[in-house]
């Protein structure tokens, strides 16, 4: 389950930052998860929980915003938005779509004190 | 807990050499690794200290924008990787699938294609044993055990250690098997030249549609076991064409390691590969 390895990262990430700082806590985290992220906003949660325990990020409150997807067609040009890396051109129907975004993976945000 | 040692890496991985008893490395959280020697009497502490405080005093909360990716680490140390792998001219590749598609055998038949031409090493991700270790130590190239643990894929910290301890030559190819998974392996980038993703014919040919993140950021698809192909229900141009709607820059190959069927084509791949380093 690669959730715990990121929500690691995401600690991790985190505790540095909030250092730097010269805080001893974080209170809250705003994290941006892309729907072609790879990452499962439910499990990310689970095992936040679990990565952040003793930790100075125990019991923030984490708030997953998560975006949409959207892609462009290779042949005919024409962007739309996509829900998985299996996508078809809504114009054209050909199975030629660039990724445009929806693949972010990224601590927007920390709240400490 | 390392059996080594008695140790507990608390998660981190343990590098291991075939033929080199005894001797094993931990990669930890906390600044890199330290050597283990059977019976050295050593003593270490795994300090994972994070100095935090909990006699704090409840000041101010403030909001600071952050905009870090969440595996910046990681993907950090992945480029360093590549850098390291492009000074020395060698072709790291990340071989991936799920367990029992055939890596490893095809790595066995790969190598000897090579040698000669093209000097390999081989570094092995497997969350137990040095089974797989051991079958390409058999064929006298350079190799190294990453063992996961309790981890289900390989990152770029333990090919930074793995590589340490590979003695790399210039104008080289460097597999890097990754721990048979079909998930958590794509969100890692470990600082390859390519990714090769490994389907075999028992699988289902659905397997790009239901694992569409590592097919999509594959550069090779390789499709294993075609000598199965007329005993199993497996549709092979039909699991190419869904390879292709993930991934439509994929290169698709079919081989059978097994009877050596289409290795030819893949060893031509790999060549032209090499040649451009």
């Amino acid at each position: 389950m690669h959730e715990m390895s990121i929500a690691m990262s995401i600690v991790e990430a985190v505790a540095d930052r909030a250092r730097q700082e010269g805080c001893a806590r974080v209170t809250g985290i705003e994290l941006v998860v892309g729907r072609l992220s790879g990452v499962v906003a439910e499990s990310l949660r689970f095992c936040f929980d679990a990565a952040s325990r003793s930790t100075p990020v125990e019991g923030a409150e984490l708030s997953i915003e998560e975006r949409d997807a959207a892609g462009s067609c290779e042949e005919c040009g024409a962007r739309f938005p996509v829900e998985s890396y299996h996508a078809s051109c809504p114009s054209c129907g050909r199975f030629r779509v660039r990724i445009l975004s929806g693949e972010e993976l990224a601590v927007k945000s920390i709240t400490i004190e | 807990m390392c059996d080594t040692c008695g140790c507990s890496p608390e998660g981190g991985a343990v590098l291991r050499k075939p033929g080199a008893e005894g001797c094993h490395l931990h990669i930890g959280e906390e600044a890199g690794h330290h050597h283990h020697h059977a019976h050295d009497g050593h003593s270490h502490s795994h300090g994972h200290d994070h100095g935090h405080d909990h006699g704090h005093t409840h000041g101010q909360a403030r909001k600071v924008e952050v905009e870090q990716e969440v595996l910046l680490k990681n993907n950090l140390l992945a480029e360093r990787n590549r850098g390291w792998f492009e000074a020395r001219k060698v072709l790291a590749v990340n071989f991936l699938s799920s367990p029992g598609s055939g890596k490893t055998t095809i790595l066995e038949k790969t190598i000897p294609m090579l040698s000669g031409e093209w000097p390999v090493a081989v570094v092995e991700g497997d969350q137990q044993t040095t089974n797989d270790a051991d079958r390409i130590h058999a064929l006298g190239v350079p190799v190294i055990q990453v063992n996961t643990g309790t981890g289900c894929h390989l990152d770029a910290q333990m090919v930074q250690g793995a590589v340490r301890e590979l003695e790399l030559q210039e104008r080289s190819l460097l597999c890097i098997e990754n721990v048979g998974n079909l998930v958590c392996p794509a969100m890692f980038d470990l600082g390859e030249a390519a990714r090769v993703v490994v389907i075999s014919t028992t699988e289902g040919e659905d397997k790009p549609l239901k694992y569409p993140t590592m097919f999509h950021r594959a550069d090779v698809c390789i499709l294993n076991k075609t000598d199965l192909l007329p005993y199993v229900d497996f549709d092979a141009e039909k699991c190419r064409e869904y390879a292709m709607q993930v991934n439509h820059h994929v290169e698709w190959i079919e081989v059978s390691a097994k009877t050596g069927e289409g290795m030819d084509r893949w060893k031509a791949w790999l060549t032209s590969r090499l040649e451009r380093l």
